[in-house]
């Protein structure tokens, strides 16, 4: 029988002054759990809201400004607050010391700065809900943006800050990968959950100063009324819209590649079998980062534009399809001639698989100019968005919570009602979202308080799908809270899992390992080694 | 053209859609068939090898470079055919024919107005001749609007600091939407005209009409008619309901409270005024959200809507569309 350890990092040292002033990776990573999880629960209650006010035309229950405030709250909270620190700030502060045998991250002061600034960019954001909030869309496109009377300027310095957050983070996992591997780890030795940080930490690094660069300059032309992007003082409003892509859509891929380092985990584990084209996968995540750089331009089709661009953006564009078609080939083949258990942690895996598909190949009718004319500003990019974003990212990121929620606290949560929260999230996604496909192909814009009667129908079936899924959620925080205290012990390796962060005790003791553990097999060597399980089948 | 429209796309009727649809279904064809062979692909491994008893070693094969190329290679094919495909019919929506009727298009918080070679200026309702292409010559009076008409699958941004173009020749006569597609604030889901396609011989007709109006009809009339056509119904309704802007219903003649605090009494004067500089004196509870009609409506064109608006001092909602 499997017993918690005496003595982890959850209850040594113990005190509140002890976990606000933390410096252990694992503590820091909950300390982002809690707020990142209580953003998300914010942004999800706008959205509940949004697609109740789109049950039928016209008014339902607010005024068209309070519509517009809300969908800006819920993009700016969920992509800022929400989606892009989260699987870096908590699963990978949490697991990637662990998995590359390592005590701690390289700086663990500023890993805890890195909560600090995460919180006050987020009180910032708050306030501004508070303080009239603004109107402008998650995009803050100009001129709208210096002209509405909203709380922009708190809102953008909200984002601003944030931004060093993710930065510091970056900061941190590149040189703690590049240092603090376990002996004998090389580079192709990671797990592929590290080599997605490590492409991610790139990206953040060298994109996220631009937007800081382009929300300053917003901030100056609003307060010092110095004239960058406001044609009434002699700025160019679609200048904004470069600086702003040229973060935003690499931006994109600081949310996805983590996603997809947890989804080579959970594959290979799940169905105990090494990886398929290892290498093909880390090189495919670098290729994505680097390329990423090049095609903000596909936001801007319709902006104006010459059409040398528009040609140019289009044509990156489709290359950064290709390392991201590779994977999904790459996982699919992994399953083949495995062991495949169907724990949850594996649904989500293949409810990823599904829903990235869609919002993969969506995302070629964007590529391609001509039906981007058509498609460009209209539900059709809502619902892209959300397939790659929720589709992806998200059902990523509950996977990786659900493996390694086990190593978290030590111990299992109820895993029928994860599954039946698995499958309500999974039909009420594709029932809110796939709808929206329809609706923006059909011509329905977005960011639209009323609209023509002709689509009621499909608004209304996407509203009924976000009440399935919140009601997936609720049930997942109840079974993850009760299994704090009533969940079965789990053991050190619950799944059977390869890596280093499954040697040690659940939950893990401060310093990690007894002793720093060295590295003699791969990440998945499944065909040579038969992992210790720490709980049955059942 | 196809004029009855798909699951996904609504009919097109311009010369462009046919290709912009033909790319589409490419693209919806070859996605539905790598979408499937993923699916089916993983749903026959994960039941295939699902677990049965606790996992020894497996198959430990992680390359094959043949698979792999194949991979890379196909998708590679498919999206260069996508690509050019894309790019030809792009080409074709930005390069506007010479022989096009030009027309400018202003954009403002929250209505669309159209002004004709002829002399004629429409708010909100283009009138263009079937079978003949027309460009537009666009541009925006405050923030970024954008020009959506799906049936023509034409979309262009409506910039405020330079000109932007479109063009599009419908192939069947009727009318169809034109939605703003930029977000630009309160009103944006109400920024929604119309686009006219007549036959050439109507077209000229309702030129002349609409060049020389008011004939033969009321000031009351005209103004009801400007009422709809200038899109004041947009925001200010005629039997009393509440809207952006304060109704037009028995207001002529009242006394109103301004949001500064002073009273007003609603005359000749101050409608006039309230057209051509509406923020100078804002009834109280509404925002100063109203574009000036300055430029946009003539003299006597004025001089009809306010005739229209004391003709609602009467309890008769006569008038009310």
């Amino acid at each position: 029988m499997n017993e918690l350890p005496t003595k982890s990092y959850l209850n040594d040292p113990k005190g509140l002054k002890s976990w606000l002033l933390t410096l252990d990776h694992k503590r820091i990573g909950l300390l982002y759990l809690f707020s990142i999880m209580a953003a998300f629960a914010l942004g999800g209650i706008f959205a509940m809201l949004i697609r109740l006010e789109l049950l039928s035309p016209g008014k339902d229950f607010m005024e068209a400004d309070t519509y517009n405030q809300l969908f800006t709250l819920h993009g700016a909270i969920m992509i800022f607050l929400f989606i892009i620190p989260s699987i870096p700030a908590i699963l990978g502060n949490f697991a990637l010391p662990l998995m590359i045998g390592a005590k701690d991250v390289a700086f663990p002061r500023l890993n805890l700065a890195s909560w600090y600034i995460y919180i006050l960019g987020s009180a910032f954001a708050v306030y501004s809900m508070v303080a009239g909030a603004a109107d402008t869309g998650w995009t803050f496109y100009t001129p709208y943006s210096t002209e509405t009377t909203t709380s922009v300027i708190s809102m953008t310095l909200g984002a601003f800050i944030l931004g060093f957050s993710s930065i510091f983070t970056g900061l941190n996992f590149i040189v703690t990968i590049h240092k603090l591997r376990s002996p004998g780890m090389s580079w192709f030795k990671m797990p592929l959950f590290v080599w997605g940080l490590y492409a991610t930490a790139i990206i953040q690094v060298l994109a996220t100063p631009v937007l800081g660069i382009t929300l300053l300059l917003l901030i100056i032309e609003r307060v010092a009324g110095i004239g960058i992007f406001d044609p009434a003082m002699g700025g160019d409003p679609v200048l904004y819209q470069h600086f702003f892509w040229f973060y935003s859509h690499p931006a994109v891929y600081i949310m996805i590649l983590p996603g997809m380092g947890i989804i080579s985990e959970l594959i290979s584990v799940f169905s105990n079998k090494k990886i398929f084209g290892y290498k093909a996968i880390a090189f495919s995540s670098l290729g994505i980062a680097f390329v990423s750089f090049l095609v903000w331009g596909h936001h801007m089709f319709v902006s104006g534009q010459s059409e040398l661009a528009a040609m140019i953006f289009s044509f990156l564009t489709f290359f950064v399809g290709i390392p991201s078609g590779i994977k999904v080939f790459n996982w699919v083949t992994t399953m083949y001639r495995g062991s495949i258990s169907l724990k949850t942690p594996m649904l989500y895996a293949l409810s990823f698989l599904f829903l990235f598909t869609i919002g993969g190949l969506t995302g070629i009718f964007l590529g391609a100019l001509s039906v981007d004319v058509h498609l460009h500003d209209t539900y059709f990019i809502v619902a892209h968005f959300h397939y790659v974003m929720m589709g992806g990212t998200v059902m990523a990121f509950l996977g990786g919570v659900h493996y390694w929620w086990p190593k978290i606290w030590g111990r299992m949560y109820s895993e029928l009602w994860a599954r039946i929260s698995v499958a309500l999230i999974f039909v009420g996604f594709n029932v809110t979202f796939f709808s929206q496909f329809i609706l923006g192909s059909q011509g329905m814009p977005r960011r639209y308080y009323n609209y023509l009667d002709q689509y009621q129908p499909l608004h209304a079936f996407s509203t009924y799908g976000s009440w399935i899924l919140g009601l997936g959620f609720v049930i997942m925080a109840v079974y993850l809270v009760h299994s704090l205290f009533k969940g079965r012990v789990a053991g050190s390796n619950p799944w059977g899992a390869l890596t280093f962060e499954w040697t040690t005790a659940s939950p893990p003791p401060h310093e990690n390992f007894a002793t720093i553990p060295e590295t003699t097999h791969g990440p998945y060597d499944f065909d040579k080694i038969v992992p210790k399980r720490t709980l049955t089948e059942d | 053209m196809d004029t009855t429209g798909t699951i996904f796309l609504p009919p097109g009727q311009s010369t462009i859609s046919g290709e912009v649809d033909a790319l589409f279904n490419f693209i919806l064809f070859a996605s539905i068939l790598l979408f499937l062979l993923v699916v089916i692909l993983s749903g026959y491994f994960v039941f295939r090898y699902r677990r049965r008893t606790v996992p020894g070693t497996t198959y430990g094969k992680d390359h094959n470079v043949k698979l792999e190329i194949a991979w890379t290679v196909i998708p590679t094919i498919l999206i260069i055919i996508v690509f050019i495909w894309g790019f030809r019919t792009f080409l074709k929506m930005r390069v506007v024919p010479k022989d096009a009727i030009e027309i400018k298009v202003t954009g403002q918080k929250w209505f669309w107005s159209f002004d004709y070679p002829e002399g004629v200026n429409t708010v909100n309702e283009l009138v263009v001749p079937v079978d003949k292409p027309v460009k537009l010559l666009m541009s925006s009076k405050d923030v970024i609007h954008s020009f959506f008409v799906p049936n023509f699958r034409i979309k262009m941004d409506v910039l405020p600091n330079r000109y932007s173009i479109t063009w599009f020749e419908a192939t069947s006569a009727g009318e169809y939407n034109l939605f703003c597609t930029e977000f630009c604030g309160t009103g944006h889901s109400e920024m929604i005209g119309r686009v006219k396609v007549v036959s050439e011989k109507e077209y000229g007709e309702w030129l002349e009409a609409t060049a020389i109006p008011a004939e033969g009809i009321s000031p009351v009339e005209y103004g009801a008619r400007l009422y709809q056509s200038k899109a004041c119904i947009t925001c200010h309704s005629v039997d009393g309901s509440l809207n952006t802007g304060p109704t037009f219903y028995k207001k002529f003649g009242e006394q109103e409270m301004m949001a500064d605090g002073s009273s007003v009494k609603v005359d000749e004067n101050y409608l006039r005024e309230s057209i051509l500089n509406p923020n100078a004196r804002v009834v109280a509870g509404y925002a100063p959200v109203m574009p000036t009609y300055q430029g946009i409506l003539k003299d006597r064109e004025i001089d009809a809507l306010i005739a229209f608006i004391k003709s609602l001092k009467e309890d008769t909602t006569a008038n009310d569309e």
